[in-house]
This record gives structure tokens, sequence and C-alpha cells, in this order.
């Protein structure tokens, strides 16, 4: 039978039952092997013990989406699985492996029309001393996936081996009992075979790139405070950064935490915070500050669902609005998305860089999906996008700090400089950092911070624009990957369309914008909101050239690619 | 701080029927808490070990309260029977709960609230004056007894788990 | 705070919501939510008369497993809140829950400014000396030496001493508590409800996922050895010198609980006009 190249599976078990070790192991089994693929996870309300399902993705390609519907559904059991029935679709292709003993099957087995064929897990990790059903549960996972059983073995035995050798031993023993027990089941499609290559690989999360690509763009100063989705960029950093001299200190809350990387960007330390929408919601007074004092700082907004406490484990697109028009009075500053787990790492970097460049703060609006997502990737390309601020040194004179240049960027005199000694504002000031409340200060300050901005040639990497056709596709963020595979799919059958995602949302990008649209006669806008903020961002700020439709729905659930290739075929 | 100090004083058989009272109901609050959490962690084997409990407890308070005729011990209860710093001597010990403990680990829990039950009822037959609350201590004495030995035979049902019982390897989860 | 209602007698149940709670089964959080559901029983106050106001974090999460009004607010600013709500509402009985967390990093500056203001309300922080909602990083009584990912080989920075700044700060009432003994809690929020002004609880309570190690703690508390003093050069020697595990009122202040007079006054608005006139 034809192989396919990418097959989906959904591990679910509750109350210790270990599916999200299962699924990630099995990730790991697989990437060793040559795979790409990916990992997230849907969980219940409690912090030990809830029901949870891993959701993967293999592929014999990179891959970042989940699909419409899984291929391969464990469940080790089913108790309170039914809560995961609008997320974890099953059909008449997929196949059911369910305890027997594992309580009932949800609705989203009983009415897919899914094949099932029962194995109980639970008996046969009785049989082995400290069996537990979950190695079974992987030993069938694998066997269906045609891997070896050394591939399975291995990234249990990295797990356990603080665990000791009987723990290790029972776990080889279920992989095998699983191995066995999953030779009757009938899978259908196996996965097609993965690409020999010699190509550089990663497994990593959207949150630990992040992480990366700040200390790739030259911070060395992080301020903490933990929130959901967001804690792993700042988990990273902690020792990664001590690793390379820098510091990162835990703020009692956002106030400090924002606070405390301006002061050490005021000193000369590129800095960083990573946080989630409520916590930006409190940082934006000082972002306000470094915006007027023009101090670069960079700082991440995992995006999470909203407003307020919302929906901490789920992602969202709602924190453009804050991000882009949130400071009071005219401010423009730096907002980036990154558009996939790899481009989390390109793009902080990119903003350390261009913060550090431009002497203003940048948002990095990220969001759970990639942020928590674990994928396999190809290395990226080393960039050299290294933050380059412009500092002033041999000071003669009076010294003015926000002195007009042609580019608009003043030389920052860092701390211990002779002769640079200013005081920074938040106040409206002079060239020479005086505060002042004249009119032509204050235009003038006004239109240099605009300025600096606007005129900054960012290059191709302000958006992703792929393909050309009538149809155009403008998206952005973690929905770029799930448009692509859409974009792919509908030009297999004869529909041309091409992608606009841009990468850079802040300043916008009005003339290159224009030039994406030429030829384009339909305009389709993708986003995962419920007020249709991208929409109205594009309205207030470029011309749509073409009738517009727009695909929008809040959080929790992903949009994929299924539903955007719909919405391609759908308009013609 | 004394093992005694705290205890409702018990002065007369009504106030002895009230407090046992108070103790098969609490112990029956307790049981019921603990079941509800259980079904909340997915862990339904441990949803019927305590509810069993919780009905035996409550069998138990029944047996109290038709022993006290028409006396409303309820509503003497609660005006008497506060204990001390801690729980009361048959309710379970919360901290001692685990989202994966096992039905060994739920008997040890009853089998120390009977004990404690135990003793507390021999503590008052040792202090009390009223040949009355002597004579009914001594009966609940008994039957606090038989309810340890009930505990330690179902005990040998169950095995003590090995030492990996509560290991989960999926990690604790952030939900704010 | 408000009178007692001796018209109906209301019993530990009536207190608790049907909500069960998603606390992991061991949390100290469970006898905390019973010392509540006690003392509000004991007090014989009305459900509806009593507003539990939170922040965010697990013991945050209380107010929905009472049966009383309830707001689970955003992180650190519980207190806030309260006094918005205490000082237009006095006939209201307002208790304020929150952790070491919620409270004291975040809800540092609020603690010291609603201890300051002395509104009177009561104030009962869950320690657990970790942040557990976030999955294990330091709190600010963490010890300095506790190792967690966000702080690899501990903080290092000396423990916040909650009793000490509240104390400080003009608390008018102090005490300490352990979860592992309800009964007692119980009474002595009964106390910190009936005492007028800002009362302040802190109560151990151990977390079963994050800090295990501190299921020691209930053979290292132990009863405070003196009573409560109204002294407060008294109160600060003991509460500064003391280990940390010792359990009960510590403190009881005079002070005059903070509430200016509200309640309509009925006046012609014209009264107002008369600054204008021409």
């Amino acid at each position: 039978m034809a192989a396919s190249p990418s097959i989906s599976i959904a591990i679910v078990g509750s109350g210790g039952a270990g599916a999200l070790t299962t699924g990630n192991s099995l990730l790991e089994a697989a990437c060793a092997a040559g795979w790409y693929g990916l990992l997230t996870r849907t969980l219940g309300p409690q912090i030990r013990g809830g029901e949870a399902a891993a959701l993967l993705r293999l592929a014999v390609n990179p891959v970042e989406g989940l699909p419409d519907q899984f291929d391969l559904l464990i469940g080790i059991d089913w108790l309170n699985a039914h809560r995961f029935g609008s997320e974890i679709k099953a059909g008449p292709g997929t196949l059911v492996i369910s305890d027997p003993r594992g309580g009932d099957q949800p609705p989203m087995v009983t009415q897919s029309g899914a094949r099932v064929f029962e194995i109980p897990m639970k008996e046969m990790a009785k049989t082995i001393p400290d069996g537990r059903p979950n190695m079974i549960a992987l030993g069938i996972a694998g066997r269906l996936l045609d891997l070896t059983i050394e591939q399975v073995f291995a990234p249990i035995e990295k797990l356990l081996a603080d665990k000791g050798p009987a723990a290790i031993e029972a776990s080889h023993a279920g992989i095998k009992i699983g191995f066995g027990a999953a030779a009757g089941a009938d899978f259908g499609t196996p996965l097609a075979s993965p690409n020999p290559s010699s190509a550089r690989r990663w497994l990593l999360s959207g949150n630990e790139a992040t992480a990366l690509g700040a200390i790739r763009g030259g911070v060395r100063f992080a301020a903490a405070y933990p929130i959901t989705p967001a804690t792993e960029v700042l988990e990273w950093l902690a020792p990664s950064l001590a690793k390379v001299g820098g510091v990162l200190l835990q703020a009692e809350d956002e106030l400090a935490a924002i606070n405390m990387i301006i002061g050490s960007s005021f000193g000369g330390t590129p800095a960083l915070t990573a946080t989630s929408g409520p916590g930006l919601s409190l940082m934006i007074e000082a972002l306000g500050l470094a915006t007027s004092a023009e101090i670069p700082v960079v700082v991440v907004d995992v995006m999470r669902g909203g407003p307020s406490t919302g929906i901490p484990t789920k992602s969202e697109q709602a924190d453009l609005n804050i991000a882009v028009y949130g400071l009071h009075g005219d401010a423009p500053h730096l907002v980036l998305a990154p558009q996939s787990v790899g481009d989390c790492m390109f793009t902080t970097q990119w903003a350390t860089y261009l913060a550090e460049t431009l002497q203003s703060p940048a948002i990095v609006l990220s969001d759970q999906f990639m942020g928590q997502t674990r994928a396999a990737i190809e290395r990226p390309a080393d960039v050299a996008f290294i933050g380059a601020r412009t500092v002033a040194t041999d000071i003669a004179g009076a010294y003015e700090r926000y002195a007009l240049a042609a580019n608009g960027v003043s030389p920052m005199a860092i701390p211990g400089t002779r002769g640079g000694q200013y005081t920074a504002d938040g106040l409206t000031h002079s060239q020479r950092g005086i505060p002042t409340s004249g009119a032509a200060d204050h235009l003038a300050q006004l239109d240099k911070r605009r300025d600096k901005l606007d005129h900054f040639n960012y290059g191709d990497h302000w958006a992703a624009i792929e393909g050309a056709g009538e149809l155009a596709v403008l998206t952005w963020g973690s929905l770029t990957s799930a448009a692509r595979e859409a974009i792919a799919r509908a030009t297999k059958d004869g529909i041309d369309v091409r992608l606009v995602a841009p990468r850079l949302l802040l300043p916008t990008q009005p003339e290159r914008l224009a030039k994406a649209f030429y030829g384009v006669k339909r305009i389709l806008v993708i986003e995962q909101t419920h007020g249709g903020q991208f929409h109205r961002y594009l309205r207030a700020h470029y011309d749509l050239p073409a009738p517009v439709r727009v695909f929008n729905r809040p959080g929790p659930l992903p949009i994929t690619a299924g539903e955007i290739y719909r919405a391609i075929t759908e308009w013609r | 701080m004394s093992k005694t100090a705290g205890n409702p004083k018990i002065s007369n058989l009504n106030d002895l029927l009230a407090v046992a009272y108070q103790v098969e109901i609490d112990a029956v609050d307790r049981y019921n808490v603990l079941a509800d959490q259980m079904e909340t962690h997915n862990n339904p084997e441990l949803v019927k070990v305590f509810r069993d409990l919780a009905r035996a407890e409550g069998i138990h308070g029944e047996e109290i309260r038709r022993l006290a005729g028409d006396f409303d011990v309820a509503a003497h209860a609660r005006d008497i029977a506060k204990f001390g710093r801690a729980d009361s001597p048959e309710e379970a010990d919360l901290g001692a709960a685990h989202y994966l403990m096992t039905p060994w680990h739920a008997l040890q829990l009853s089998l120390a609230g009977e004990e404690r039950a135990l003793a507390y009822f021999t503590s008052i037959v040792e202090t009390a004056k009223d040949p009355k609350v002597k004579a009914l201590a001594a009966e609940l004495v008994e039957e606090e007894a038989e309810h340890v030995s009930l505990v330690h035979r179902l005990l040998r049902r169950y095995p003590k788990p090995d030492d990996s019982w509560a290991d989960d390897l999926d990690p604790p989860v952030s939900q704010e | 705070m408000s009178t007692v209602d001796t018209q109906r007698a209301y019993k530990q149940a009536d207190y608790k919501s049907d909500i069960k709670p998603i606390w992991c089964p061991g949390c100290g959080d469970y006898h905390v939510l019973m010392s509540f559901t006690r003392a509000f029983a004991q007090l014989g106050l009305p459900p509806e008369q009593i507003a539990v106001i939170s922040g965010i974090g697990c013991s945050s999460r209380i107010p929905a497993y009472t049966n009383c009004y309830g707001f689970h607010g955003v992180h650190g600013r519980s207190l806030a809140l309260a006094a918005g709500l205490k000082v237009t509402r006095p006939d209201l009985t307002v208790v304020v829950a929150s952790g070491d967390g919620d409270g004291y990093s975040i809800g540092g500056n609020h603690f010291l400014h609603a201890c300051r203001r002395n509104v009177d309300m009561t104030y009962v922080v869950m320690d657990n000396h970790i942040y557990g909602m976030t999955k294990g990083q330091p709190s600010p009584t963490t010890e300095p030496e506790f190792d967690t990912a966000l702080s690899p080989g501990g903080t290092k920075v000396r423990p916040f001493h909650p009793l000490v700044v509240a104390l400080a700060s003009g608390a008018n009432f102090i005490a300490r508590c352990f979860s592992g003994e309800p009964n007692e809690t119980a009474a002595v929020l009964v106390e910190a409800i009936k005492h007028p002004g800002f009362s302040f609880v802190e109560i151990l309570s151990p977390c079963v996922t994050f800090r295990p190690d501190e299921k020691a703690w209930k053979d290292l508390v132990h009863p405070a050895p003196v009573a409560a003093t109204t002294d407060p050069g008294k109160a600060a020697r003991r509460i500064m010198t003391d280990d940390g595990f010792n359990i009960g009122i510590l403190y009881r202040g005079n002070r005059t609980p903070f509430q200016p007079a509200v309640g309509a006054i009925n006046i012609d608005l014209s009264e107002l006009e008369k600054d204008f006139e021409l």
C-alpha cells in the first residue's frame, strides 16, 4: 500500500498514566531514526494526575502544524478523555488502540467510525515487576511505525538513566510486550521512510529556540517573573546566561522585571524578559519609558488565550492590539512575530539586533503553540545579526544624548564614559536630554523616534512572501506553517496562492506590502482572534487593493492546514 | 501540650453520645472529601475504597444515633464536640493523600484513624466518673477494636506497593 | 465585623460550594478550606455576607470552593480589590486569600500599604515556600539554598519575613498557623475576623508536589510559648527571633480601623453649584 508522508498519533491517559512521556519518547525515537515531527499536548485542569493527551505528528519533511484527523489513537485509559473531543478527531481511517479495562470509550471514538483494536495494556503491565501500561503503549506505537525495538528503547534508557537498572529493565520488558501485541493490529498506511540526510537537525521547543536566539543576538541579562506559557524561556536562560557570563535575576513581579531590563540596558548590557498577555499589560508603562528614553530592550510575549487570566495553557493571537497600540502617547516601537518553532530563534535574535541598532524596545509576539511545541527542524543557518549599539565614545564638548542624526539614531553614552553623563528620562526632552515642554523639541524628538524606525532598511526578513497567484493568504505567527501546508495542497490541485506573512508588524511596510499584492485579486486573511485584530490592523495601516475575506476564530483550538485549505478552495 | 487538652469535656452520657456521633460524622465527611479528590484526579479504584469507608462510618454513626433515642445528638455535637488543635480522632490525615495512592495507603489511613479513636475512647474509660459514661465508653472501645481488626483483615488483601508507586514520568502541569 | 446572625445556626457544609478543588491530594490547602468553613460556621455569618477575595496561584483558587461571594482577581492585587470593596461596603466580612508568591512577591507592595491603611479585613496567606502553580520557582519565603530551574543552586537571597513586615507596616493582628491543625487554625481565624482592623494570618500549608520535604513541617511546628502581646516592641523582638514555626496569635494591636463614613446623604445637588455662580 502507498506510504504516507505524514502520520499523526494521539496518546491519551490520566492519573499518572504517563501519556506525555510516551509521546515525547516516541517523538525522540522517530526523530533519531531520521524523521521530522512535532509534539504538543492537551490537558485537564489538574496539576498532577489529570487527563492528558500527547499529540504527535511524524513526517518525512519538517512539519509544524497538526492535522484535521489522527491516524492512530492510543487510549492508555479513557478517563475524562471526552473532554478532548473537539481537539482529537478520529474517522474511519483511524486505528484506535483501546484497553478494554480503560473505561468507556468516549464519543470521539465510538461515533467516529474508527477501527478499534483492543489490547489489555494494564493487565499486560501487571505481568512485569514494576510494569507500566504506558511502556506497553510505547511499544505498540513503535511497532506500528516500523521502528526497531532498539530505536524505541533509546530515549527511555536516557530518561531512566538515574532511576536504576530495575526501572530500565521493566520498561524494556513493557516495550517488548507492546511490540508483540501490536503485531495483530492492522495500521493501514505506513509512514514513508525518512530521507537519508546529513543535514544537522535539532529537536527543541519554540521557547527554547527563543532563549537561544536571545543569547545569539547578544542578550546578557534577563529578568524573570514566571508565567505560563513563557516560563521555559526564562528557565532555559538561567543556566545558559551564566555560561556566557550573563545573569538572570528573578523579579518580584513584571513591573520589576521590565524596569530591571531597562536598567541593565541603560548600563550597556543588552537585556530581555519573557512573559505572556497579563505580564505584558503590566509592562506597558515602562515600555513607554524605554521608547521615550530610547533604551533598547526585548520583551517576548508568548501569547495565550485572553482576555485577562484567560486560558493560560492554550494559544491565541489576540495580543496584537496591545503590542501595537498599548503604549500611551505616540510611541512608535518594534513589534515582531516568529512564524515557527525554528523561527523563534531567528526572530528573537533579529529583534535583539534591531532593538540595539535602533535603540528601541522590541516586542516579540510568540505564542503558546510555538512556545510549548517540540519540533524537529533543520539546524538554522547562523546569521550575523548581533546587537550593535551605536555608542558614544571620545566625547568632546557638551554631549547631546538625543542629537538629531541622519538615520535618527543618536550615539548612546554608556555609564562610565567620561564626558557622556546624561539623565535618561521619560519626560519629553531636548537633544541634550533636558526636560522640556517646548513645541519644537517635542516635535523634533517625535519625528526622530518615528523616522529612525521608518527609514531603516529591514530587508527581506520583514515578511515571508512565497508563491504567486490571484489569491493571497495573509496571516502571521504560528498560522504561517499551517497556511504554507494548505497552499501546498491547493497548488497540487491547480490553485495558485501567494503567501504573505509579515514577521515585522511594526513599523509597517506599506510599499513592500503593496508590491506583494501585485496581481492579487482576492485577499484571504487568517487569524486566531475573536475580534479580527489582524484584519483591522491591516485596514488601518495598509491599502488592501482587492476584495477581502477574513477567517478568524479565537483559541483554544488551533486553525489547521485543512481548514485553511477549505477556505482557499471555497473562494474561487 | 497534654494529650487530652483541647478534647471535648464529657460530663454525662448525652455528651459522650454526641461526641461519639461527631467522631463518626467527621470520618464520613473526611472519606468523602478524599473520594472527591480521587475522582478529580482519575483514581477510580480509590474512589470506591473511600466511598466504602465513608459508608461504613455512616453506619456506625447511625447506630449511635439510634442508641441516643429521642435525644438530638447532632445538635448537641455542634455545641460540644470540638477537638483542640488537630482533626477529630477518626478523620483520615488529608496531608497523607496522594493522587497515585493505592488501597493499601487508604487502609493505612483508616487504620490510623481507628487506632486514634480506640485510644481516645480508652482515655474516656480511664478518666470518666459517671458509671454510665464509663460503660458506654467501654462499649465504644470494643467497637473500635473490632474496626481495627477489620482493617487489619482488609490489609491482608492488599499488599504494600513497591517503592515506585508514586513514580509518574509526566511532569506537573502549570495551569496559570 | 458584621453582627452574628443568631436566628439560624450555620453548618460547615453551608459554606462549601459543590465545585471540586483541583489541588493535588495531600495539599495543605484542603485543610485550610476546612478551617475557613469551620471558622465561618463558628462565627455564624450568613454565607452571602462574606466575600473571599484572591489573586492568582493554587491558594487563590479557594473562593470558588466556598459558597460565599468571591473574586478571583489578577496576580498580586487581591488586597487592593478587597480595600475597594470593604471601604464602600463595611457591612460585609472580607477575607482575602493569597499565597507566598502572589502575596509577598508581586503583592508585596500592596501588602505594605494594606497593613498601613488598616482597613478591617482578614488576610490569609497560604505559605508553601514555593511558586506551585507555575511549577516550582522560588518564592520570597523559599530557603536561599533551595535548588530550582530558575535559580540553579538556590537564590542565595535571604527569605522575606512576612510577619515582621506586617508588624512594621501597621497590621493590627498577626498570627501564624499550620494547615495540619485545622481546628486551631479555625479558632485563630475566628479571632482574626473578630479583631478590628487589618488581621494577618500566615498559614504554613505544605505543597505535596513541589516541596515533599515539607511533610516534615508537622514535626517542626510548635505552639507559641507565650500569649499574644499588645506591645509592638515585644512583638517585634519575638517575631524577629522566632524559628518560623511558632504557631499561634503573636500580636494584637489596638489601632482604630480605617473606615471613612459612607452612606447616602441626600442633599439638593444645586447646593454644589453655588461655587460657580457669578
